[in-house]
């Protein structure tokens, strides 16, 4: 029944824009004509908690939750974050990883470690991964904020429809911002696209 | 297929919109007519209100608690208006004192509670279910499982309401709160109140009055039980595979099509009161019935007394949410099927926990940096972003029950306290919206009862916690209109605290913050400090420049860390000797200046005067106060 459902997960930490990335992802697949449902779990994320975002969308999408192993895509903010949620992949899905390295204060505090290489355990486990450092393309674009775009772009050549049909729905957002932020994230997009689609050339599978 | 309800007769353009739960209930309830809508903010229902406060020709308010926001609904209801209240689950325990008695006098206009239960307890002191309200009010519960069925019931439920003259009881979940999905909505229809009409045998509840309602309450629930069986919000589906038949409401069902969608289903929207014969009938066309309801053992134990074989929390788990991942071994196991084991791949690796903190600048780090300073100190304490307080590195918080419980459990323990306790001194403490919610009555009774407390009033002008919502104390409405601005010092003083002993403190100033609070706790008697700045969320925070570790001067003592703010991170960490001999262990730091938001908390502690502001050309050009572009 749920043979043509598409499962996305997003994830990383309250305030870095799970949420709204997700809202886009999920207005693309609405704007394809396809049933839709997001779901978020972030307790308290707002205080930099751990925020999940379930994106599931097809003919017609029953359970909001999307069941660890079945996930195509996995689109993760954060290095350790992506690692947390690994889980949640199927055997033959794709994780695109901000490298981002956030620390929170048990880290700090000495009560607890943060992984060496959280995407290279991935790796390990037998998942395929990309990882890009999603910032420093926002910072060499001249604003850190494309960052979530960039994010965006990063995702929208393994998506079931064309990436315009994202890049449509951020053209929509940033409509009333003016041209300018409108190219800027027209840029950003790209370059999300260019840094995941090199390095799948670069390593052979 | 969900139950579909008729839109309105004559709904005009439709529209289909992505709306979370919280949202569509708050369209449903706009559409339906409502006059008066009301809430106290409470995960995972705030929204709800927040919505409706966008709607055009309702009133909608933040009351000071759930309580008073069913008072204002059912006073609405009394003049023949449309009128609704929205609280998270422990919200109603607040509220309840109202419910079971205005459920006897029953609506006028349409009179619609939404309750929103956080299954899974991703941000409550508790998980309870709110059926039982249903059963312990005889009030009757609908249970939507998507947006789309929020959104219809929240229609329906007016229209049941004012048909039995019944309070109705909208069950959500977190689950059906914050899952966005597909709505077709319609418009807004108008609803003119009838007016009030003088009743004293209907709105003078004495026991003289109360007699002769109540046997109307055991009528209504019979009443209702007839509707259950024939609404369209109960619907048996057949299924062809006939092995497993289930019985199931609200989200459950989702699960329940998604792992098993051939069997047979009764969708209960209306689960409370449900319907005995459609239940007997799929009873009759299955092998094997099973209950699938979230949290508590409600539906089975009544289907059991009704002498309806079943299943239920014998195979299903009583805590937390439920999924198909979770149904599936379960019903396997029921019908001897082999549950494979599962994949080594499907097990979540091994990783630190991300706990939530408090934000960069927030002022509660400097009660909780000054509060672990102290020592011989018993700190109960209270709901809200300050919780967080009872954690690293500060661990200063000692008690959480429920909002507004700190005042009473502190007078408690001083008045039940024995001689090992005689030493220690007794703080409470409590956030502004906490304090209005439930925290002036406590506060009184230590005055009244001379308690001998020093309470720790955080006043950051908003209700942190939740979203940065407004209170009575920040001289805001719920859109953000200018309101009358309630003085938390005049009041605390009309409480009975002696005016000499209220102290107003700035928790950015660590080293006044720390004399005041010493100096307080010494005295007998009650005393209240209130340490008053701005919470980050809220627009009177302004974010300065921020700060910088030269790395030079860092000698690695580790006292910015003990602060607690997120934007501190340590690089380096090492041990020595002290010529003492005593071991000591040094933590040297960096501060993440796209975090940092100037308060300036760090630097105090800090004894080499290693932190220092960013010099303006090296200020990162995106520290303006905005919100993220997207
Ligand atoms: C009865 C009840 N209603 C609502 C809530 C949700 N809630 C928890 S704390 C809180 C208010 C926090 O505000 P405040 O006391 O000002 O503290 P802050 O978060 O700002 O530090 C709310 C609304 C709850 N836990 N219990
Ligand atoms: S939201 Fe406000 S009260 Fe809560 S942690 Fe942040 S600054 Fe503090
Ligand atoms: S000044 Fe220090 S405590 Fe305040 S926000 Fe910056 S790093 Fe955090």
């Amino acid at each position: 029944m749920s043979s043509d459902i598409t499962n996305i997960l997003v994830c990383g930490i309250g305030g870095q824009g799970v949420m709204t990335a997700t809202e886009i992802l999920a207005e693309a697949a609405i704007a394809q004509g396809h049933d839709v449902k997001k779901t978020e779990v972030a307790g308290m994320a707002q205080r930099g908690g751990v925020v999940t975002s379930h994106l599931r969308f097809g003919r017609k999408v029953l359970s909001p939750q999307i069941e660890p192993g079945t996930v195509q895509v996995l689109l993760g903010f954060e290095g350790a974050e992506a690692l947390r949620w690994s889980h949640y992949l199927r055997p033959d899905g794709l994780a695109l990883v901000n490298t981002a390295r956030l620390v929170p204060p048990v880290v700090e505090l000495g009560l607890f470690e943060y992984p060496d290489d959280p995407t290279g355990k991935m790796r390990e486990a037998g998942h395929k991964v990309v990882a890009f450092d999603a910032m420093s393309i926002a910072r060499d674009l001249g604003e850190i904020r494309l960052g979530n775009t960039v994010m965006l772009g990063a995702i929208a050549d393994y998506l079931p429809f064309a990436p315009d049909v994202l890049m449509a729905c951020i053209d929509k957002r940033f409509a009333r911002k003016g041209e300018k932020v409108v190219e800027a994230n027209r840029q950003a997009f790209a370059a999300g696209r260019d840094a995941v689609a090199k390095q799948l050339a670069a390593t052979p599978a | 297929m969900a139950a579909v309800l008729p839109l309105s007769p004559n709904s005009p353009a439709v529209q289909r919109l992505l709306l979370s739960g919280n949202e569509a209930v708050a369209r449903g309830v706009w559409e339906a007519g409502t006059r008066v809508a009301a809430a106290y903010p409470g995960t995972p229902a705030t929204e709800i209100l927040e919505t409706l406060s966008r709607f055009p020709d309702l009133h909608a308010e933040w009351s000071v608690n759930e309580k008073v926001s069913m008072e204002v609904a059912l006073g609405a209801s009394m003049t023949g208006a449309r009128a609704f209240c929205a609280m998270k689950h422990v919200g109603l325990n607040v509220a309840s004192d109202c419910l079971m008695t205005m459920t006897i006098t029953g609506a006028y206009g349409g009179l619609v509670i939404a309750v929103a239960d956080d299954v899974g307890m991703s941000s409550s002191q508790n998980e309870q279910d709110s059926r039982f309200w249903g059963r312990f009010a005889h009030i009757p519960v609908l249970e939507p499982a998507d947006s789309q069925e929020a959104y219809e019931m929240a229609k329906q439920a007016f229209v049941m309401s004012e048909t039995y003259e019944t309070p109705v009881l909208l069950r959500l979940t977190t689950r059906i709160c914050h899952v966005k999905g597909l709505v077709t909505v319609g418009e807004r229809e108008a609803h003119e109140p009838a007016g009030f009409v003088k009743n004293p045998q209907r709105w003078v509840m004495v026991p003289a009055h109360a007699k002769v309602r109540i046997p109307g309450l055991f009528k209504r629930d019979e009443t209702l039980r007839e509707v259950s069986e024939t609404t369209p919000l109960n619907i048996l589906e057949a299924g062809t595979d006939r092995s497993v038949g289930f019985v199931t409401s609200g989200p459950a069902y989702m699960h329940v099509k998604e792992a098993f969608p051939d069997a047979p289903v009764l969708k209960l929207g209306l689960s409370h009161p449900w319907p005995p014969n459609k239940l007997r009938e799929l009873a009759a066309m299955c092998d094997k019935l099973v209950v699938v309801e979230e949290t508590e053992k409600i539906l089975e134990t009544e289907i059991k007394a009704a002498g309806i074989d079943c299943h239920g929390k014998d195979i299903l788990p009583s805590l937390g949410e439920l999924s198909p991942q979770v149904l599936t071994p379960a019903i396997d196991r029921l019908l001897g099927k082999p549950v494979p084991p599962p994949a080594p791949a499907a097990a979540p690796p091994k990783l630190f926990p991300r706990p939530p903190t408090l934000c960069a600048s927030c002022p509660h780090m400097g009660m909780y940096y000054t509060l672990s300073q102290i020592k011989n100190l018993i700190i109960s304490g209270d709901i809200g972003c300050y919780t967080l307080g009872a954690g690293h590195p500060w661990n200063a918080l000692d008690t959480t029950i429920c909002m507004g419980a700190t005042m009473g459990v502190a007078l408690g323990m001083d008045k039940g306290r024995g001689s090992v306790d005689k030493n220690k001194r007794i703080l409470a403490v409590i956030g502004d919206s906490t304090f209005m919610h439930m925290g002036m009555q406590g506060l009184l009774d230590i005055t009244y009862n001379h308690g001998n407390v020093t309470v720790l009033l955080l006043d950051n002008h908003t209700t942190g916690m939740t979203g940065g919502q407004a209170t009575p104390a920040s001289g805001k409405d719920i859109h953000g209109r200018d309101a009358p601005k309630v003085d938390l010092f005049k009041i605390v003083e009309a409480l009975g605290v002696p005016n000499e002993r209220i102290k107003v403190v700035d928790p950015y100033e660590l080293p006044t913050l720390f004399k005041t609070v010493r100096e307080e706790i010494k005295i007998e008697g009650p005393s209240v400090i209130i340490a008053r700045r701005p919470c980050v969320l809220i627009d009177e925070f302004k974010p300065t420049r921020p700060y910088l570790v030269e790395e030079d001067k860092c000698t690695g003592c580790g006292n910015c860390v003990e602060v607690g703010c997120p934007a501190i991170h340590v690089t380096r960490r090492d041990r020595v000797v002290k010529p003492s001999g005593k071991e000591v262990e040094l933590a040297f730091v960096e501060i993440d200046s796209q975090a940092c938001t100037g308060c300036g908390l760090c630097v105090q502690p800090c004894a080499p005067d290693a932190i220092q502001h960013v010099s303006r050309r090296d200020i990162p050009i995106h520290i303006v106060k905005t919100t993220s572009s997207s």
